[in-house]
Parts: structure tokens; C-alpha cells; sequence
């Protein structure tokens, strides 16, 4: 006999239904099967109105995150045979809303990813001239920032952040962390820029450092550790233009 | 198709009970917690100093109240919870800072030992002046 799993999905149709459900399907079992397998086995053998998101199967695209029984997981790195023979319940990224079945309304992460402005800026008239070549960087100021550079968007660390789903004001772990690989980053001169929304107070004051979201990041981006180095250099800003006559202003 | 106007998202409450939900939220809110006993601890030791201040018999009378058993249940509690809320921050420091000498990072283990030590040797400076009478 062939062995098989029950998933149990988390469903909700707004064109036929105003509440969510959970559907269970049963699906072969396989050792080598991630949950997204199963769920595209459903979408391709049994109910082809289920609606999520995939694309790279190889955990760096960063669009199949979900709920595998209440934790955040990409679903493509998240083996069948670590939940075997156990039920397993998938639901959509928690703190956001959701669009149909497993697909959430990202807009709200969208927008506050651009308000950080995750790119490299340059003072007026600092800004090298194409034929001036690229901007030099050595391996220990590289070192500064790689690890937040490897974000992927998953989303994953917001649906882990008890803030964020409380309240969505929250600019939230991602945007924080690559607001901090862009500050750390010695080609970039765009830190005060980017202050204004990482020391507002929807910004870094409102993380009371759960540290789920470093937890579950498949990454190892510790977006929980970017948050409060970002509150110490905040705060040493802050020091500095009380404190110091001529150190409060721009650099 | 239909443009957002047409969309219903979903929105999916948050129970007052999630911190019960998860190990890891419900430590957090453990932590978060414990800094109420010890403010609560503070505003009592305010309150012996100002018995202190009343006079001698004042300051007598507070004494002989710290030796019944509620109070010394209390203080087991705040104990408990401030042993718990230290250690935790303790725990964490080595994300909070991150040092470096030259180009090597201060090793995170220093970082908390430090905290650690500097608790070690505070508390050791605070039973010699209590225990040295």
C-alpha cells in the first residue's frame, strides 16, 4: 500500500464564501517531497482552484513562505518526512491580509520596502561619473553588511512578528534589516535619509525584540539583531545632538 | 479581470491568547513581564528608605514586617523574576553590540561574559557591605 499524508489547507474563496475554511486533502507520501510538492500535487491532481504562490523550488525566490502548523516555513525547503505520519496544516503568511486561499495581500511590505530606499545613495555631487569607475569596496567593509544583503523578500519574519500582526503600522524586520545593509554599506551616504522612517516611531521603537523574525528567516539574516544596532546608533545620535554642540548635525 | 476595487481581502483576527501560541512568544512575554516585579521591587525599596527616614522605630517596625512569610514569599518571587529577566538581556547583548577591534568582531560569548562578570562582581561588592556587620 502506498503511503499517504493529509494536508489540511486553509481555503477562502471571497467570490463564494465571506469566511475561510480548512479543506483536508490526502497525497502520497514521498520521501523526497517537500510541502510545496504536495500542494502543487493537489493543484495538478485534485482541486485546481487552489491558489498560491511558487516560482524557484530552491528557497531563493521567496514567494511559497506559509503557515506549515502555525510557523512560518518556505514551503519549498520544508520536507513531508519531518511531519510524517502526522497531519499537516497549511495556512497563508499570518499579519497580513488574505487574497484567496494561501495568497496574501504583500502591497503593505511593497511600500515599506521602497520607503526605506534599499539603494545605494550618494550625496549631491558625490555621485562618481559612469567612466569613473566603480566604487571601491575591501572585503572587511563587505563583511559589514553581507549577511543582511541576503534577504529574499519572503515575508517570512513578519508573519513571525506578534508587532506586526498587532499592529501593521510596524515598519517591520525586513524593511529594518535592509535599511541597516544599506547604512552599513560604505559606498552609501543615505542613512539620514532613511532615518526618518527607521527612528520614527513606527519604525525601530516599536520592535520589543520578540527575535522570532531571526528565528524563522531562512536566510540567517537576523533582522532582529539589524533592529537593535539600528536602536544603538539611533540612540547615539540622539546623545550626540544634545549632549554635543557641534555633533548633532549632518555628517 | 477585476481591478483591487473588486478584491475582499481576508483579515484574520489576532487572539488575545497568542502568546500562549507559540514557546518562543510566551518566554518573550515572561521577560516582559518580570520588569513589572522588579519596578514593583523598587517602589518597595523606596518605601523602606523612606521608613528609614521617619526615625528609628519607623525603621524598626518595617523590619519586623520584613520577616513575615508573605514578605519573604515576595521577595522569592522578585527574585525568581529578576533572575530571569537578567539572564534573558544577558543572553541577547551579543546582538545588541556588535564591536569590533580593527577588523575582527569581539567574540559574542565576551560580549555576554562581560555582562555576566560585571553582574558577578556587582553582586559580590553588594553582599560585602550587607554581610561585612
Amino acid at each position: 500500500m502506498e503511503k499517504t499524508m493529509k494536508l489540511e489547507i486553509f481555503r477562502y474563496r471571497p467570490d463564494q464564501e465571506d469566511q475561510p475554511r480548512f479543506q483536508t486533502y490526502e497525497v502520497p507520501f514521498r520521501e523526497d517531497w517537500v510541502v510545496l510538492d504536495a500542494i502543487n500535487y493537489i493543484k495538478d491532481e485534485i482541486d485546481g482552484t487552489l491558489s498560491y504562490r511558487w516560482s524557484c523550488r530552491m528557497g531563493v525566490c521567496g514567494s511559497c513562505g506559509m503557515m506549515v502548523n502555525g510557523i512560518p516555513k518556505l514551503t519549498c525547503a520544508t520536507f513531508l518526512k519531518d511531519y510524517y505520519p502526522d497531519k499537516i496544516r497549511v495556512e497563508p503568511l499570518t499579519g497580513f491580509p488574505v487574497q484567496r486561499d494561501l495568497v496574501i495581500v504583500m502591497d503593505d511590505f511593497i511600500h515599506k520596502l521602497r520607503e526605506i530606499k534599499p539603494w545605494i545613495i550618494r550625496r549631491e555631487g558625490e555621485e562618481k561619473p559612469i567612466e569613473g569607475g566603480e566604487y571601491l569596496q575591501t572585503p572587511a567593509e563587505l563583511e559589514q553588511y553581507k549577511q543582511y544583503s541576503m534577504c529574499i523578500n519572503c515575508m517570512l519574519c513578519y508573519a513571525a512578528c506578534p508587532v506586526y500582526a498587532l499592529d501593521n503600522t510596524f515598519v517591520g524586520p525586513a524593511a529594518i534589516a535592509l535599511a541597516q545593509r544599506y547604512n552599513m554599506d560604505s559606498r552609501d551616504q543615505g542613512r539620514d535619509q532613511r532615518q526618518e522612517i527607521i527612528a520614527s516611531h513606527e519604525g525601530i521603537w516599536e520592535c520589543t525584540f520578540v527575535g522570532e523574525c531571526s528565528v524563522v528567516c531562512p536566510k540567517a539574516v537576523d533582522p532582529a539583531g539589524a533592529i537593535q544596532r539600528s536602536k544603538v546608533s539611533s540612540t547615539i545620535d540622539w546623545y550626540k545632538e544634545v549632549l554635543i554642540p557641534w555633533g548633532g548635525k549632518k555628517r | 479581470m477585476g481591478g483591487k476595487e473588486e478584491m475582499k481581502p481576508y483579515r484574520r483576527p489576532v487572539p488575545n491568547t497568542w502568546w500562549l501560541m507559540r514557546r518562543s512568544y510566551f518566554l518573550f512575554i515572561v521577560r516582559e513581564l518580570a520588569s513589572v516585579f522588579v519596578a514593583a521591587y523598587s517602589v518597595f525599596l523606596l518605601l523602606v528608605i523612606y521608613k528609614l527616614g521617619q526615625g528609628p522605630e519607623a525603621y524598626e517596625g518595617m523590619i519586623e514586617l520584613l520577616r513575615s512569610p508573605a514578605l519573604i514569599v515576595f521577595h522569592l518571587v522578585v527574585l525568581a523574576f529578576a533572575v530571569y529577566h537578567s539572564i534573558t538581556w544577558f543572553n541577547l547583548t551579543p546582538k545588541i553590540l556588535v564591536l569590533f577591534v580593527g577588523e575582527v568582531r569581539v567574540p559574542p560569548l565576551l560580549i555576554a561574559g562581560a555582562h555576566y562578570f560585571a553582574w558577578l562582581v556587582l553582586s559580590a561588592l553588594v553582599a560585602w557591605v550587607i554581610l561585612r556587620a
